[in-house]
């Protein structure tokens, strides 16, 4: 039984395609074969993030067509062979997605892998509703700010809507520090304001830059820069794994933290 | 209360942002997820009033109605402190008037 996984924010810009680049490789690599599908085909990015920008020839939209078979349209990652890149279309061709053409091109993805994670456009438009239409499953990123914490509450109501279960929660971008001084949502705020499990928790990491400028996703040589650790965490955790989150704001980090601690107690 | 923000208080300092941030959200999020404009709200919250004043005497200063929101349900919350009841109802004519 394959499971299909939409990544979805609401908000733009939270980081939905570099958790979709950095789970596809994780899970690969942890032997689940995996596809990704760009539903945002009108940015798409996922090809860059994965460094496979200069390898797509055809695209789902080719397939529908029949003009060619799902295997040439596929793009089978060089180093981790257990991933496959599907585009959903070309940028060119804006009003080609329905959400009948969505459920086609995922049915056949089904039958050939493990997992299937589909890179969702931001908003809650038409290529929201293409993308959520083949979804069983969701994650939900989002970043411990006002905006883009309200955006994923409307996001997570749609889903539900469409009985998408189970909709579990990575929260992208904190900062330790902040979080400690209570200049940030808590990690406990947002879980229980937007009421998701939590799949992870990712740190504001310049790897994170550093690998996309290589089109290499951290994942991929099992860096132990703390976003690279967080993303293969997540992908255990969907497998089924317990590992347990840490809250970052909550290690030790020596006197300071310990002092940031002492002003959090409550006092009344 | 934390400590942080008892000593923000004491001297005088604005409070650390999260918990601002915390409870814009709540608020924001029980109107978007009732759906419900804020002039809808007004206009039940002045029924609600009225219907209830027919009934026992409250004290309007400190009455309450509101939209509030835990675990994606949100819920109209009245807090109406009742000075004392009304042997017989008023009319709803002249409650309203
Ligand atoms: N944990 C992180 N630490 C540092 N930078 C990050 C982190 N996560 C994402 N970014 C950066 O944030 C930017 C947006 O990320 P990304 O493209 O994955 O977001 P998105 O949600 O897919 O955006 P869009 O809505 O435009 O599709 C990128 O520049 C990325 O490098
Ligand atoms: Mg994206």
């Amino acid at each position: 039984m394959s499971r299909t996984i939409l990544i979805c924010s609401g908000k733009g810009g939270v980081g939905k395609t570099t958790l979709t680049a950095n789970l596809g490789i994780a899970l690969a690599r942890q032997g689940a074969s995996t596809a990704v599908l760009d539903a945002d085909f009108g940015l798409r990015n996922l090809d860059l993030l994965l460094g496979l920008e200069n390898r797509i020839i055809y695209t789902a939209q080719e397939v529908l067509a029949e003009s060619c078979r799902l295997e040439q349209a596929l793009v089978r990652h060089k180093q981790e062979p257990n991933l496959s890149l599907l585009p959903a279309g070309n940028p060119r061709m804006l009003e080609w997605l329905t959400p009948d053409d969505m459920q086609k091109i995922v049915g056949l993805l089904e039958e050939r892998f493990d997992f299937v994670l589909i890179d969702c456009p931001a908003g809650i438009e038409d290529g929201f509703k293409n993308a959520a239409a083949a979804s069983r499953e969701a994650i939900v990123v989002t970043t411990p700010e006002v905006s883009a914490v309200r955006d994923a509450d409307r996001v997570i109501g749609l889903l539900q809507t469409r009985a998408i279960e189970p909709i579990q929660l990575v929260l992208n971008r904190v900062r330790p520090r902040m979080m400690a001084n209570q200049e940030m949502l808590a990690v406990g705020d947002v879980t229980d304001i937007l009421a998701l499990p939590l799949l992870g928790l990712v740190v504001e990491d310049e790897q994170v830059i550093v690998s996309t400028n290589r089109g290499e996703p951290l994942t991929l040589n099992g860096s132990r820069s703390p976003a690279g650790l967080a993303y293969t965490n997540v992908a255990r955790r969907l497998r089924g794994e317990e590992v347990p989150i840490v809250d970052p704001s909550k290690e030790p980090q020596g006197l300071r933290a310990r002092f940031s601690r002492l002003m959090q107690t409550k006092i009344f | 209360m934390t400590l942080r923000d008892f000593i923000d208080k004491l001297l005088g300092r604005q409070a650390a942002s999260a918990n601002t941030a915390r409870q814009r959200l709540q608020l924001v999020l029980a109107h978007d997820r009732s759906d419900l404009n804020p002039e809808l709200l007004e206009q039940m919250r002045r029924e609600i009033l009225e219907v209830v004043s027919r009934y026992v005497e409250i004290d309007l200063e400190e009455g309450d109605v509101s939209l509030e929101t835990e675990d994606r349900v949100t819920a109209l919350v009245a807090n109406l402190p009742i000075k004392r009841a009304r042997t017989t109802p008023l009319p709803a004519s002249v409650a309203s008037a």
